[in-house]
């Protein structure tokens, strides 16, 4: 279209003696999109469009959101806090000296189960105040390296976790070195409940982001030593825990996989937890908790987007009566003159 | 070649009484010069002696450029950052390659190094076009005098001080010039000044006596002379010097002097000495400083940039708080950061430090605020807006084969927003050709012809008359049935003339008194009379036309031009002057053939502004001797003798009607003398010409005045100044759109007077304000203080009584007309006069300055825009425009004429004033909106993007970090909104084009600011904001923890990252769909293609390798879409951002509708086909009230005939009751 427009603009003027033969071509040549007149729509909100418009809106609305509130309502949670309770009494004063002392760190927990869950139940683990999301910790990793063997050297972004006694860290960078090193073991009636733990990552992830080839090399090898060690045996690529652990999480209270538990909680049963408290959030105040859930086709149990729906619904279906109700009460025929501002107000300008 | 020797040896002087047989040099002495001021000394014909030290004037080479080839890069990067925006992203530049910047190097200083180089290479391809046009002036040629009386050409600006030039006719003179000799034996010469002052008349120089032999190329050979005179300054009107030649002083007077750009007319070569070259010559120093203008929505967008300014300063200082408190207080309880092993940015010891380097940061990661693709798109879619406006076939002058064209693209949106309108006459309003229209003979008026005003104010009637009559009783409906059968004759008679091959200059038809009909009308010898002082009272020159055997004339003024083109057609043609006689051959005469009639000129009075009337004393071959005079109406009526008055109220009556019309009159009468009468007078006044001294024009005026008495009046001419096409049509549509408007002009008062009225400025029953300064009855007595103090008081006496009268006046109808010439005005423009003046002017309707110079039209210009603080346009033809132009909000000058002036100094060019409608009510309008919607929505889509990033920060501890992609964030402003964006700034209309022009009213949503005013700015701030924190928190809320998925994982920051920039993408997209009113195929790819695009953007980002991609790998395959939460998350924060805006202008439109809302409905209801009264009724109604133009003309003549008619009715019903009885 903008090919119709010649660039007259640009010698114009300057050759004031514009000969005979030049005066054509000067001529803008017509065609409806330089004289603006290309056939467009132009709708404009008389009352039935907007009074649709806002039905229209809660219609659809209303019935999302009271699906996803069954959605949410569906999914059964079980949340305990631990990090208090699973230090023991003559610690309570100085939680960050257990932490790092090497005493028994076991910690026994009970969960009741309230309503029937359906498998796959979902573990997970959840931090408080822990920033993932902080930018020198974000930054502090290397994709390379985690994908191929070739640039196992590749640590430049890790720093200060890049090299240790002088040899590449593999994988390099805060977050890996953080691992979350909490375990949990569960049993039903003294029997264990296996918790699968395959699959928990992105398929993404762990198909084509972390290398088959990939090794933990040189791993928490340094002085300071910060979260879970990992097997140099094993591939990264089947490392899940590390692979959900180096999903950074975007807000300081996160929830990560941990598992899943493959079979059918029923109402009341007690579930025995036994749990390795390692993971050191006391210097930090943050806390533990240990989640299980069942989801939905929604995900897990949020309310809020099923009440955000009727509450947006229920507005534009209040919108939608009230501007009935104007004008039903006080119409305004649609292009009446009366309204133009010289009928308004003849005395004006 | 031939006839111009033989007009060389008439002595024109001859026929002249007052300017020119002056007793010459001796005088007066020479002037005494001395002291500054007066110090240049000019050596004739030895130009190399300027090149020496206490001289070294000024070449004539002449530069109007800003830059030049060393200069350009400096200066023009120091304009372009001399914008705050400009700066504050080369701050960011040049932190992005430190590594405290957030986002990669490239992306910040691409878009600056682009924005930085598109406007720069604007500003050169406006320099080369200056330096083009300087150069074209400065490479004419001109003959100059090499040696041994031998000229040779050269070029413009190898001219030098001291150099003798030969300008031949119809050349420009190529700088000031001291007038030697010319082709005319007394060594005058015509010129013609329209460059400087905008006059047309010819103006006569005069060479000084003594110079007079120097008439040929041999007699320069040892030619030596000087010349002391007063430094360049920029008065046109004055100059003071003495020339010193053969040992004799002689006082020089500007009547010597030949100006720069001012060209010479019918005479055949001049010589001359230069004295001022290039820019020292006076139309140079007169030229302004071309300023860079801006509109008034960029200087506000400053501010709001500065308010954006203040806001990104301040969350930068809040997360640089914040960030230093957590490192501080936080950072060492975080032992995953390691902080024992941080560099200064992150380290808690030092807390300060890190702040600081934090707020560096942070002022690049909030740069989001501030939109440098702002910058860019405004660009983008002004030279868009400009190539429309260029491209506007309705706008392009099929006779000059002109298309508008928008000079600089930045004042596209000033176009909207105008309030006063500063127009030049000549050229721009009139064609400055005169046509000879009607005439009045002894009482009878001859003419059918209607002037284009009547005819347009008829057409005008007509229409509204169709209205009237809905409302009016059936008694006056007749009337107005009547009068529009006489308007309809009037059109078609007008048409049928249009066929014909037009005369110039005559477009008179009355089949009475054509083709020697006049033979048998009553009153034959009074007619004949009549057309032999058209023929004889003048001071043309005829010229054979060879090729078609008729006579032209070169006339000083085009009045006379068509008196004798009008004289020639009435069969009375004048072929010959002699000295002493003037030739008409007449050729319907009683005896039927053609004869050939001198007559013996015996005195010539000729026409000044002063005396407003013109007298010839001739002898016919009769021996009978004739005072043939023709002047201003007022002046001949005081003059008639009892007898005289036969046909004085007839005349009256139609010179009335004439003045109505808007024509030009005079009054024609003659004079029989008797031969011993006229031998005394002649002695007398012989003796008056020849006297010697200060009175001797005064007494010559005496004498004159004695005999022009006891006239006997003839009839009168009514001549119409040809006003441009369309001129009426035009100033009627503007006064309807409520703009203002100055006529501002060179010419005299009675012509701006005159074309006032025809252009329906003025009107009869306006309320006339002359201001005038009689400083002449002063000045003899009193010393030069005291007379400024006096007149300057006189005036402002004037001017608060004409302000008290206005103020008094309570008749809503009632208008006012200011009128003030030059002289007046150089008093007024002073700084202790101005502001009253201001508001007299402000008061009045409509506003004429006549006489004024290029400078004071620029100072009006100035006082206009400074003192109402509104927009200004200026628009004007020629180089005594462009100060004018220069110094207006906008300038737009008229193409398609000679001069280029006026056109290379302007904005916008079009090449005919009724262009101006269309370029102010159809492309203002629309380009003011779209703007100002587009700025509005450009602050509005950033802030509800920039803030999302700082509300971020919280959560991340105020680290720096952004929860978007780097790459996200590239394509935000760059392709994923940015195309929307454009299209409404280009494609935009919330009426079409007809709609505009036919409710003109719409325009004053420009003016009146409606759509960027503070209010609706803030609104859209707000709307901003608010959609920043429903975009953010919903999102946060929405992925919290939980899965988002049924496969149960949880969210990470790239997830939600993602889903909230998709959040982001339709929000914006559907908010400026709901901003639209106009959507073509380009809006609906743009504005869905964005949103299409982010999808695409982010499948195909997703299969690129992870190294690239990271943490949005396949983000939209794998783990968004086939979420469902991903999609309703979506739905929910789109419908949520824009819920409260629609609310808003559904309210809006239902509540308080504004003017272009009910027109949209109208129009979409196609209410205006079916019911076409209503829609022209509103079209009426929808004018301004205005009290100028032919509207408001026929809206007084409506109230007068309804006053009539009433007082009709009251007369009739109080005769009724007798009739009966």
């Amino acid at each position: 279209m903008s090919s119709n427009t010649p660039s007259s603009s640009a010698g114009g003027v300057g050759s004031a003696d514009a000969a005979a033969p030049r005066r054509n071509s000067k001529r803008p040549k017509y065609s409806k999109f330089t004289q603006q007149e290309l056939p467009a729509c132009k709708p404009i909100l008389t009352p039935r469009w907007v009074i649709s418009a806002f039905l229209l809106v809660s219609i659809v609305f209303i019935p999302i959101g009271v699906v996803s509130l069954f959605a949410s309502r569906d999914v059964v949670e079980i949340i305990d806090r631990y990090e208090t309770a699973c230090v023991p009494q003559n610690f309570s004063n100085d939680k960050v000296s257990f932490i790092q002392s090497a005493v028994d760190k076991t910690c026994n927990r009970t969960l009741t189960v309230k309503k029937l869950m359906k498998q796959p139940i979902y573990v997970y683990y959840q931090l408080d105040n822990f920033y993932q999301n902080h930018r020198r910790y974000v930054k502090s990793r290397s994709d390379s390296q985690l994908k191929d063997n070739s640039s196992w050297n590749d640590v430049s972004s890790c720093k200060p976790e890049d090299m240790s006694n002088d040899q590449p860290i593999v994988p390099c960078g805060l977050i890996a070195w953080s691992l979350f090193n909490d375990t949990y073991n569960f049993s039903l009636n003294n029997q264990q409940l296996a918790v699968n733990k395959k699959d928990i990552s992105w398929k993404s992830d762990r198909d084509k982001k972390f290398g088959k080839d990939v090794f933990p090399k040189n791993f928490q090898n340094g002085t300071l030593i910060g979260g879970n060690r990992l097997d140099p045996s094993v591939p990264l690529s089947e490392q899940e825990d590390l692979i959900v652990w180096m999903r950074t999480a975007a807000l300081p209270t996160f929830r990560k996989l941990y598992g899943k538990i493959e079979r059918d909680l029923q109402p009341n049963e007690v579930i025995q937890v036994t749990l390795l408290n390692n993971y050191n959030t006391y210097s930090f105040n943050g806390k533990k908790k240990l989640v299980l859930s069942t989801t939905s086709w929604l995900g897990g149990k949020n309310d809020f987007l099923g009440i955000a729906y009727l509450t947006v619904g229920g507005l534009c279906f209040f919108l939608a009566l009230s501007f009935t109700v104007v004008y039903l009460v006080k119409p305004r025929q649609l292009g009446d003159p009366s309204y133009l501002s010289w009928n308004r107000n003849p005395a004006g300008h | 070649m031939a006839r111009g020797r033989i007009r060389a040896r008439l002595r024109r002087s001859h026929l002249y009484t007052f300017s020119c047989l002056r007793p010459s040099a001796a005088e007066e002495g020479p002037h005494s010069i001395e002291g500054p001021g007066y110090s240049r000394i000019v050596h004739c014909n030895q130009p190399l002696m300027h090149n020496k030290k206490p001289f070294k004037y000024r070449s004539n080479y002449i530069s109007t450029t800003k830059y030049n080839f060393v200069t350009f890069l400096p200066k023009a990067l120091y304009e372009q950052f001399h914008r705050v925006a400009n700066l504050y992203f080369l701050g960011t530049a040049i932190i992005s390659v430190t590594p405290l910047s957030p986002f990669s190097a490239v992306s910040m200083i691409a878009p600056l190094a682009f924005v930085v180089g598109l406007s720069m290479a604007k500003e050169a391809l406006e320099d080369w076009r200056r330096f083009m046009q300087d150069m074209k002036v400065n490479t004419r040629k001109v003959k100059v005098h090499k040696e041994d009386g031998i000229f040779g050409n050269k070029t413009w600006q190898k001219v030098q001080v001291g150099d003798v030039v030969k300008v031949e006719k119809d050349q420009f003179f190529p700088a000031d010039l001291l007038l030697l000799s010319s082709s005319y034996e007394d060594g005058i010469c015509y010129v013609e000044t329209m460059n400087l002052d905008g006059e047309t008349n010819l103006k006569v120089k005069r060479a000084l006596e003594v110079t007079l032999s120097l008439d040929e190329d041999e007699a320069f050979k040892n030619f030596t002379g000087t010349i002391t005179c007063e430094d360049p300054n920029p008065s046109l009107y004055t100059f003071v010097g003495n020339f010193e030649y053969d040992r004799q002083v002689y006082a020089l007077d500007p009547s010597q002097i030949l100006l720069r750009d001012s060209k010479l007319r019918n005479t055949t070569f001049v010589y001359g000495i230069a004295i001022f070259a290039g820019h020292d010559s006076k139309v140079m120093q007169n030229a302004t400083k071309s300023p860079s203008k801006r509109s008034r929505i960029e200087r506000k967008m400053d501010y709001i940039i500065y308010v954006l300014f203040s806001l990104l300063l301040m969350i930068s200082l809040i997360s640089s708080i914040g960030f230093a408190v957590k490192t501080k207080f936080y950072m060492p309880d975080w032992w995953y950061l390691q902080p024992q092993h941080t560099d200064d940015y992150y380290n808690p010891e030092k807390p300060v430090l890190s702040g600081v380097s934090h707020l560096v940061t942070a002022l690049v990661l909030y740069g989001y605020l501030i939109p440098i693709s702002l910058y860019v798109s405004i660009e983008v879619v002004k030279v868009l807006q400009a190539s429309f406006i260029n491209q506007d076939i309705q706008m392009y002058d099929e006779e000059t084969g002109n298309p508008a064209q928008a000079r600089t693209s930045n004042l596209n949106e000033e176009l909207g927003q105008v309030d006063t309108i500063l127009s030049d006459k000549t050229g721009t309003l009139t064609c400055n050709q005169m046509d000879f229209l009607k005439c009045s003979i002894a009482g009878t008026a001859y003419g059918v012809c209607s002037s284009e005003v009547e005819l347009a104010a008829a057409q005008q009637m007509a229409i509204d008359l169709e209205d009237q009559d809905a409302e009016r009783s059936t008694g006056s409906r007749q009337k107005g049935k009547q009068q529009e059968i006489e308007l309809e004759t009037v059109v078609t008679s007008r048409d049928e003339k249009d066929h014909k091959s037009p005369i110039k200059g005559f477009s008179f038809e009355d089949s009475r008194i054509m083709k020697g009909n006049w033979l048998r009308e009553p009153n034959a010898d009074v007619i004949m009379l009549f057309f032999r002082i058209l023929a004889i009272c003048h001071t043309a020159i005829p010229e054979l036309n060879e090729e078609t055997g008729s006579y032209t004339y070169e006339a000083e003024s085009p009045d006379e031009g068509a008196f004798l083109v009008a004289a020639r057609e009435f069969g009375f043609e004048f072929f010959k002057r002699t000295q002493s006689g003037v030739f008409v051959r007449e050729r319907y005469s009683v005896a039927g053939q053609p004869i050939d009639r001198e007559f013996k000129i015996l005195n010539m009075l000729e026409f000044t502004s002063k005396r407003k009337r013109m007298t010839v004393i001739v002898r016919d071959e009769d021996g009978q001797i004739l005072l043939l005079c023709k002047g201003a109406d007022s002046i001949i009526f005081d003059r008639l003798s009892k007898n005289g008055r036969l046909y004085e109220e007839d005349t009256n009556k139609h010179l009335n009607e004439y003045g109505e019309a808007g024509l030009r009159t005079l009054a024609l009468a003659y004079r029989k003398l008797e031969e011993s009468e006229y031998s005394a007078w002649n002695n007398e006044f012989q003796k008056a010409k020849t006297s010697i001294g200060a009175d001797r024009e005064t007494l010559l005026e005496n004498v004159a005045e004695m005999m022009e008495r006891d006239l006997i009046l003839i009839g009168a001419t009514a001549v119409e100044d040809k006003l441009q096409k369309g001129v009426p049509q035009c100033i009627d549509k503007l006064a309807q759109a409520g703009l203002k408007i100055w006529v501002l002009t060179g010419d005299k008062m009675e012509t701006a007077i005159n074309i006032g009225y025809a252009c329906s400025l003025l009107r009869q029953g306006m309320k006339q304000i002359c201001i005038t300064a009689n400083s002449s009855d002063a000045k003899e007595t009193l010393s030069l203080f005291v007379t400024v103090q006096v007149v300057k008081e006189n005036i402002l006496m004037q001017i608060t009584n004409a302000s008290q009268m206005i103020k008094l006046e309570n008749d809503p109808h009632a208008a006012f007309a200011l009128i003030i010439d030059g002289k007046t005005l150089a008093y007024a423009l002073e700084d202790d006069m101005k502001q009253q003046f201001l508001g007299l002017a402000v008061d009045c309707a409509s506003v004429i300055c006549c006489r004024v110079s290029p400078k004071q039209k620029a100072l009006v210009t100035r006082l206009v825009k400074e003192g109402t603080g509104k927009t200004t346009l200026a628009i004007g033809d020629g180089a005594n425009d462009v100060g004018m132009i220069q110094e207006a909000d906008i300038g737009v000058g008229i193409s398609g004429v000679e001069g280029m002036q006026a056109v290379m100094a302007s904005d916008f060019s079009v090449a005919q004033f009724r262009f101006l409608e269309r370029l102010l009510v159809v492309h203002g309008h629309w380009c003011y909106k779209r703007i100002a919607q587009m700025v509005c929505y450009f602050f509005y889509k950033n802030i509800a993007f920039g803030l999302t990033l700082f509300y971020f920060e919280a959560f991340t501890g105020f680290s720096g970090q952004s929860v978007y992609d780097d790459w996200y964030m590239l394509l935000f402003n760059v392709v994923l909104t940015s195309l929307p964006v454009i299209s409404l700034g280009v494609f935009e209309q919330d009426v079409s084009s007809e709609v505009c022009l036919q409710f003109p009213a719409l325009y004053q949503q420009g003016p009146r600011n409606l759509f960027f005013d503070w209010y609706r700015i803030l609104g859209w701030m707000g709307n901003g904001l608010y959609s920043s924190l429903i975009i953010f928190f919903l999102n946060i809320i929405i992925f919290y923890d939980q899965a988002f998925r049924s496969g149960g994982q949880t969210a990470d920051m790239a997830a939600l990252g993602t889903t909230m920039f998709t959040c982001i993408i339709w929000a914006l997209n559907c908010q400026i769909a709901l901003t639209m009113s106009h959507f073509t195929w380009i809006q609906h790819l743009f504005i869905w293609g964005s949103i299409g695009t982010w999808y695409l953007f982010l499948f195909v980002y997703g299969m690129l390798s992870p190294t690239i991609s990271g943490n949005a790998y396949q983000i939209l395959v794998e783990a968004l879409a086939p979420a469902p939460i991903y999609w309703s998350a979506t739905l929910l924060v789109t419908v949520a951002c824009n819920l409260p805006y629609m609310a808003h202008i559904c309210f809006q439109r239902c509540f308080h509708p504004m003017d272009h809302h009910i027109i949209q409905e109208i129009k979409y209801y196609k209410k205006d086909v079916e019911d076409q009264r209503m829609w022209s009724r509103e079209r009426s109604k929808a004018r301004q009230k205005t009290k100028i133009g032919f509207t408001a003309r026929v809206d007084a003549k409506i109230r007068q005939l309804r006053g009539k008619l009433q007082r009709k009715h009251t007369s009739l019903e109080m005769h009724s009751p007798v009739t009966p009885s």
